[in-house]
């Protein structure tokens, strides 16, 4: 709480309680300076409190990191990166596109952390109480494909533990400094990344607002104790938009698209077909493709030093690699 | 924001923990001007010129999967200390002025604490998280590049970084830079990223490595 929302409140509570002094009741003015010299006292011992920020606004995208992953998608089978334990690469691999055809999973990957995996902008702004004017939730919305995300301040718990999960889950919040810190539980299982790398619905995600002017850092730590053997994190940049974004983008329509009844499209196990693209595209060894938490860490680089041979620069199919179109600001 | 952190490298993978080939730039705001120096990167060429630390320059060593040991140098002097490359930026409180002269790899970098504080003392949250940010202006760098396959900056760019330290719900902490290159010459636009490092206990896994042009 930031010196001029503890003026706030303090005005607030001088203007409806009478404070009894001997001989007179304080009157409103009185109060009014008395609430004013707190503030001053507080300024002027530099007390930073608790510090909330304005981050309401339409924030665009910068995607001058991981366009390829945000826009076109990653190869069919790519987990660099991602600290998936034997489950969860067996679940990937077994993961076929065409499992998108269906009604059941057509929308699944749109779980609440795609804000940081997609190449979308966001809106934000804040709900109060109408009659005391506290925050009482942040919503982000704006981003295609599912509904804003409430992010709630009032200190409300979360769910128990067996309540049903929802595609966006629960997330509450609080301010830590200038720094809002979030926390989401209760969202379905999904996909961390678009060629089906898993998250389960035991996963929870924790995420930093840092504002600096007009550039947003919002920090993503996604946990999954069934698929993966240490945290996901992530750090995207946004940077205010004068243009306003849509609160609400179009949604995820779930819809049959002709998949057979009963027929779930899969990779039984050794049988995917795209385990090798990334090696022979990019030369990128089978170990890497496959994902761990040994590939996040710099050792990880100093291994494949003697195994990893620089590829010919690409003459087609080349995912606009050559910079500059795919790093627009998308919103 | 003192002692030692890791790189934990979960974006752009492909571009960070390989040397990637040659004309593969994406995501990278780059002018036309930029591709064509770019199209004729020769890392041999570097070698023999003794240009071999070209992408461990301030604006693209950030993005090189490393160890830093940032310390204290003096009241008014933060050190950062980076094993990839062997390499050390210095950030200057206070009124620092340059003392000029040819430009360098790390360039002179400037530094305040947003919300200002001075030096040494510099906000930090009760448990080691940070109730602020640690802003750095750099300037004067040597000509570089963003990334190891020959993206370039030009002498005149100019780089403004944040750092934030979160505290995850493990306890861990972790340091969050947000770093933004401008360099009219080779960006159509300020080239935006944050990167991220878990703080270590310890200086577990530091190693100090020369520089490499095709590495």
């Amino acid at each position: 709480m930031g010196p001029y929302t503890v003026f706030r409140k303090m005005v607030r509570i001088f203007m409806t309680t009478r404070i009894h002094i001997p001989d007179r009741s304080m009157t409103r003015a009185r109060a009014l300076g008395a609430a004013t010299a707190v503030l001053g006292l507080l300024l002027l011992a530099g007390v930073p409190a608790v510090a909330e920020v304005d981050l309401s606004g339409s924030w665009a995208a910068r995607n001058h990191e991981d366009s390829q992953l945000r826009f076109q998608g990653p190869s069919a089978v790519d987990y660099t990166g991602l600290p998936l334990n034997e489950s969860g690469r067996a679940r990937a691999l077994s993961y076929s596109q065409s499992q998108l055809a269906e009604p059941e999973r057509v929308c699944l990957f749109y779980a609440p952390y795609y804000m940081m995996i997609g190449p979308f902008g966001i809106r934000m702004w804040s709900e109060a109480d109408p009659h005391t004017g506290t925050v009482i939730s942040w919503q982000i919305g704006g981003w295609e494909d599912r509904a804003p995300t409430t992010i709630w301040m009032d200190g409300r718990p979360h769910p128990p533990k067996n309540a049903p999960h929802e595609k966006g889950g629960f997330t509450t919040g609080e301010w830590e400094g200038n720094v809002l810190t979030t926390y989401t539980t209760h969202f379905k299982a999904g996909y961390v990344r678009r060629n089906g790398a898993p998250t389960s619905d035991e996963a929870t995600m924790t995420e930093h607002f840092i504002r600096h002017g007009d550039i947003l850092t919002i920090t993503t730590l996604v946990d999954d104790p069934v698929y993966f053997s240490e945290p996901v994190y992530w750090s995207r940049t946004f940077q205010l938009e004068p243009t306003p974004i849509p609160a609400m983008g179009p949604p995820c329509i779930q819809g049959d698209e002709g998949t057979k009844e009963g027929v779930v499209p899969h990779y039984l196990p050794g049988k995917n077909p795209w385990v090798d693209e990334m090696t022979t595209k990019f030369h990128i060894p089978r170990e890497a493709v496959l994902g761990g938490a040994e590939t996040m860490y710099p050792e990880f680089r100093k291994k494949m030093k003697d195994k990893y041979v620089q590829p010919d620069p690409c003459k087609r199919d080349c995912l606009g690699n050559q910079g500059g179109a795919a790093a627009l600001a998308v919103q | 924001m003192t002692g030692y952190w890791v790189s934990i490298v979960t974006e752009d993978w492909r571009y960070r923990m390989v040397t990637p080939p040659k004309g593969d730039y994406q995501s990278v705001p780059m002018t036309m001007e930029s591709r064509k120096v770019a199209d004729a990167w020769d890392p041999a060429k570097d070698e023999a010129a003794g240009e071999q630390c070209k992408s461990y320059g301030a604006a693209g060593i950030m993005r090189i999967p490393e160890r830093l040991h940032i310390s204290w140098q003096d009241d008014n002097t933060l050190k950062m200390d980076i094993d990839a490359g062997t390499q050390t930026r210095v950030f200057h409180f206070g009124d620092w002025k340059s003392p000029g002269g040819e430009a360098t790899w790390q360039g002179d970098s400037v530094a305040q604490w947003d919300p200002p504080r001075g030096g040494r003392g510099g906000p930090e949250a009760e448990g080691g998280g940070s109730s602020g940010s640690l802003k750095i202006m750099t300037t004067h760098m040597k000509a570089g590049y963003l990334r190891k396959n020959g993206v370039p900056y030009s002498a005149n760019a100019t780089m403004t970084e944040y750092y934030d330290v979160v505290r995850e719900r493990s306890g861990d902490l972790w340091l969050i830079l947000t770093s933004i290159v401008q360099d009219p010459q080779y960006l159509r636009e300020p080239f935006m990223i944050s990167t991220h490092y878990r703080k270590q206990a310890d200086a577990s896994g530091w190693d100090p490595t020369p520089c490499s042009a095709r590495w």
